[in-house]
């Protein structure tokens, strides 16, 4: 499945379903990250159920050092 | 929220203690503050600020003079009708005495109106006593409407009005709204009124807030001073300035010191307000708003006048007729006696004497104001 | 002395608000948090970068008030956008508007942070607009809903000082709201004087997080911002001004 992340397209292998799965691969894991899927703001209790679709548009966002 | 809450926490103060709870440094720190909290104000109106008058008016003279230059506004009332449905214990028009009453024509108006713009003045001040029978808001409408072509600002001083009649006045071209508590003590001033719509305390205090929802350009209040208490007086009539001017900061918010003069009946007043505590109080108004205007009128003597000139003041009354088309009729009662019975001539002559340029004219409605309702 | 300072139901005794940006290290954070006696403090919203492990909100201890900012955003829509990406994290629902058009000075847009103050508050954020210190946008912040109004000091990061000094006593003597100085203060005098002249708070990151000493810099802003405190609450003592031997003004009074 092609998914575009934070302005990257790549190609991810089949078990890649859900925003969770996404979200466990090892350069998300361990950080507070916030979804963006297609430009919505996905619920963070619902990564689990959130199915990812050939070319959807994800943003990941956290919090960064800023005054 | 409505000042009628800040009078209701006002009223339950300890005055009795709390006036000469204030010390000379107390008030020695609100001279020096660049804004004066209530707490100076209450300092600057309370005996320990007695001996320093003169600092206070050094302060008030350069901040008066800072925010409003060598210059001093005149302006004149004119009596319209002097119909009155109130009983007010004070006042000559009071419906309970017996005289011939008057209302003036459209015509008649515009006869005093070319009297008055002789003169060169064009800031005027319309007024009338409190009868929504005889002189309704439509009549103070067609009044100013008419005044509008002789005048560059009309204000009004009449009974309370709604805001959808304030802003229909504001559309005829009233752009300046007087109007006095009389008396902010509550008990006092049901005592005082004692008939006729008036007797409604917070018809009246809310009504200068009406008038600027209402969108005036500027808005005078006042106490009528000796009737009450006057640190007391003085203390809420500040505070309600400063309740207006912070909610609506595009309206001028400015203060008259009326002090209560002898007339037709046989009121005396509750407290003596001396000179001294007159000048007080212009000085404590003068520090807690610098940029207020602050009205004074021919009640006071001319030899007093001629000194307050210089400790806060901005705007004067000049050739003055408390009676109904006094300025090119004959025989009205006047609303109460005045004390400086000067022309506009002589009053601008004393002003260049004393370093002061009398402004007729301060501003010109360019455009129809908009009306809000 | 109990003196707190109520923003957004929260109930802080520290008047001091810190940034986390320019720090040389992020391990350093928790000790300057301690130091400052800081309890709000900001942070930015980026996307994440696969390559860095690093997680700022894991320096940053609990009991903290998060404020998450929205720089980036030159738009009103912009903001709301990465206000409500903050929200969703689920760490509290404090926001700082920064709208920022200019590049050169990094002054802020007021106009489009009143829109989005507008948007935000009604939306039951608790909003803390960096804004230039303007009153009519100070007013119009605080009918828009914003919970207090931080006005610059002087441009974002250039530790120069209370350069809108005077704009900047016009906010706190012309609006109830809570007034903190955000952004140009650069020296612990500077904070004691902004909280002097009655500043509820100061916002700091750039002084403390590049000072040879951070640790140090932290304390002396705590010490900085409480002293100032302590001054505007005694009142200030008056400057004697020379007697006058007469009484030009009121010798009439007799």
């Amino acid at each position: 499945m092609n998914l575009t992340v934070n302005g990257t397209a790549q190609r991810y292998e089949e078990s890649c379903r859900t925003l969770a799965d996404l979200l466990a691969r090892p350069e998300w894991a361990g950080k507070l990250v916030i979804v963006e899927l297609n430009g919505e703001l996905a619920g963070r209790e619902a990564y689990g159920d959130t199915l990812l679709n050939e070319g959807d548009r994800v943003e990941l966002v956290h919090f960064v050092g800023g005054g | 929220m409505s000042f009628y809450e800040t009078m209701t926490r006002l009223e339950q103060l300890p005055y009795g203690m709390l006036w000469n709870r204030y010390t000379a440094e107390d008030v020695k720190r609100a001279l020096r503050a660049e804004r004066v909290d209530e707490e100076g104000l209450m300092a600057l109106l309370s005996p320990a600020a007695e001996p320093y008058l003169e600092e206070m008016a050094q302060k008030a003279q350069r901040l008066t003079r800072a925010h409003f230059g060598h210059v001093m506004q005149l302006f004149t009332p004119m009596y319209l009708a002097d119909y009155c449905v109130n009983h007010c214990t004070y006042c000559s028009f009071s419906s309970i005495y017996d005289f011939p009453r008057k209302k003036l024509t459209l015509e008649e108006v515009a006869r005093e109106a070319e009297t008055i713009a002789a003169t060169g003045l064009r800031h005027i001040l319309i007024l009338t006593g409190e009868s929504r029978m005889d002189s309704p808001a439509s009549y103070v409408r067609d009044c100013a409407e008419v005044l509008r072509g002789y005048f560059s600002s009309v204000s009004i001083e009449v009974n309370p009005l709604s805001t959808e009649e304030y802003a229909e006045l504001r559309g005829a071209g009233v752009d300046g709204l007087t109007l006095y508590q009389e008396v902010y003590h509550q008990e006092t001033y049901r005592e005082l009124h004692v008939k006729g719509p008036k007797r409604v305390y917070r018809n009246r205090l809310d009504a200068p807030e009406r008038g600027c929802l209402a969108g005036f350009r500027s808005v005078n209040i006042g106490a009528l001073l000796g009737m009450y208490e006057w640190r007391q007086e003085a203390l809420a009539t500040a505070l309600h300035a400063r309740y207006l001017q912070d909610k609506y900061p595009e309206c001028e918010i400015g203060f008259s010191i009326p002090r209560f003069r002898p007339y037709l009946g046989e009121f005396n007043p509750a407290s003596d307000v001396t000179d001294r505590a007159l000048v007080q109080i212009i000085l404590a108004y003068r520090l807690f708003l610098p940029r207020s205007g602050i009205s004074l009128s021919t009640r006071e003597p001319a030899a007093l006048r001629d000194h307050l000139v210089h400790l806060g003041i901005t705007k004067m009354s000049a050739g003055v007729s408390t009676e109904v088309g006094g300025h090119s009729l004959e025989g009205g009662t006047p609303q109460f006696e005045i004390s400086d019975n000067r022309s506009v001539e002589e009053i601008a002559g004393m002003l260049r004497l004393q370093g002061l340029e009398p402004v007729f004219k301060d501003w010109d409605i360019l455009s129809e104001p908009v009306c809000l309702t | 002395m109990q003196d707190p300072l109520m923003i957004g139901g929260v109930t802080l005794t520290s008047r001091l608000f810190i940034g986390t940006g320019k720090y040389s290290r992020n391990t350093l954070i928790p000790e300057v948090i301690a130091r400052s006696g800081s309890q709000v403090i900001t942070v930015a919203l980026r996307r994440v970068d696969p390559q860095s492990k690093e997680n700022i909100v894991s320096h940053i201890p609990s009991h903290m008030t998060l404020l998450p900012n929205t720089s980036g955003a030159r738009t009103a829509e912009e903001a709301v956008r990465i206000a409500r990406l903050a929200r969703s994290a689920g760490l509290g629902n404090w926001v700082k508007i920064e709208v920022i058009n200019d590049q050169k000075y990094l002054l802020p847009d007021n106009i489009e942070t009143i829109r989005a103050t507008e948007i935000l508050a009604a939306e039951g954020f608790v909003v803390l607009p960096y804004m230039s210190p303007d009153l009519s946008a100070a007013l119009r912040l605080k009918a828009a809903g914003a919970a207090a109004v931080m006005p610059l000091g002087a441009p974002i990061g250039s530790n120069r000082g209370l350069q809108t000094k005077e704009l900047i006593r016009i906010l706190i003597s012309e609006t109830d709201l809570p007034v903190i100085v955000d952004a140009g203060i650069g020296r612990p005098s500077e904070a004691a004087e902004a909280m002097e002249m009655g500043a509820a708070g100061v916002l700091l990151n750039t002084a403390i997080a590049t000072a040879k000493d951070p640790l140090l810099m932290a304390e002396a802003f705590c010490e900085a911002v409480s002293a100032g405190r302590k001054a505007y609450l005694a009142g200030l003592g008056p400057v004697e001004e020379t007697a006058a031997a007469s009484s030009p003004l009121t010798g009439f009074l007799a």
